[in-house]
């Protein structure tokens, strides 16, 4: 690994996240250590916030949530190409006004299909 | 500190990327791929390919981990199923001497090669790696980047066609 590149915009980040999951795991060991600790067969019982689990929580999921979701992750990728064509525009002008206009008309047709389809709808 | 970094982000993807396959819930080997996925962000940015790194994490973490955790719900799987087919042990006799190939290749060196155009002044020079992809992405790669308009659609439109059934069954169902 060459290293001439220091990320030092990223220090922020770095701290943002340290301090992020020591935040977690300080309150929840300091929890443990101040709250008494007496379990009673009646104070586990879930009343009163929820009811006790009658079946799996593991139900097969209707096909739509997977379309949906497909649907999100191609949009997510055409929105991504936009970021480096955003910063970019006043330097390739008009060429890349074109270029990205015939991107995007190629995924609204896919969209409009989608559309047609019954895709997005829920009920 | 920047190879402690380095070193940190390389053996949380190592064993995040092992728990993924031999964890026995499903959801959690869906987690472990998650770490894996910030981990490997955290990589890019170690590379300064910041614009890879945010991708990475909007796509994969964002995206792609979402279906992951539909497909997973469709299938309903359970997790005291079989989690572990039994070639294994070939799998991690062909993958453990591939690794030991890359170590061998890389121990002696790296790439090699010449350097190109893009080191970190010249990317500094343009304004970063986002305005450094623009530029190529598209002037250079701009048929690339048309074809990949067309596979979004080609995955859009089977994605529909190959879930019509569905849709029309559930439409039923109601």
């Amino acid at each position: 690994m060459t290293t001439d590149f220091i990320p030092s915009n990223y220090l922020p980040v770095l701290i943002f996240f340290m301090i992020a999951a020591a935040f977690g795991f300080v309150t929840i060991i300091m929890g443990k250590l101040v709250r008494p600790q007496n379990p009673y067969r009646e104070k586990a019982l879930p009343y009163e916030c929820g009811a006790p689990p009658i079946s799996d929580a593991r139900q097969p999921f209707p096909m739509r949530y997977y379309i949906i979701a497909m649907l999100f992750v191609l949009f997510d990728i055409e929105a991504v190409f936009m970021y480096p064509w955003a910063v970019v525009f006043n330097d390739i002008g008009i060429y890349g006004l074109v270029e990205m206009g015939l991107f995007i008309l190629v995924l609204v047709v896919g969209y409009v299909y989608a559309w047609g389809k019954g895709a997005l709808e829920w009920d | 500190m920047m190879q402690v970094l380095f070193y940190y982000m390389a053996a949380v993807t190592v064993v995040s990327s092992v728990l993924t396959v031999t964890l026995k819930q499903p959801v959690y080997n869906v987690l472990a791929l998650l770490t894996m996925f910030f981990h490997v962000a955290g990589l890019y940015v170690l590379l300064n390919a910041e614009f890879l790194a945010v991708v990475q994490i909007i796509v994969y973490a964002g995206a792609i981990l979402v279906l992951y955790l539909f497909v997973l719900m469709l299938l309903n799987l359970r997790s005291d199923a079989r989690h572990m087919h039994r070639q294994w042990p070939f799998a991690v006799l062909i993958l453990g001497s591939v690794a030991a190939m890359l170590v061998g290749a890389f121990a002696g060196g790296g790439f090699g090669g010449e350097i190109g155009q893009y080191s970190t002044a010249y990317i500094d020079s343009l304004g970063g790696d986002t305005q450094a992809i623009g530029l190529t992405l598209y002037t250079d790669y701009l048929l690339p980047f048309e074809v990949a308009s067309l596979v979004l659609l080609v995955a859009m439109v089977g994605a529909i066609v190959l879930t019509k059934k569905g849709l029309v069954d559930d439409q039923v169902e109601d």
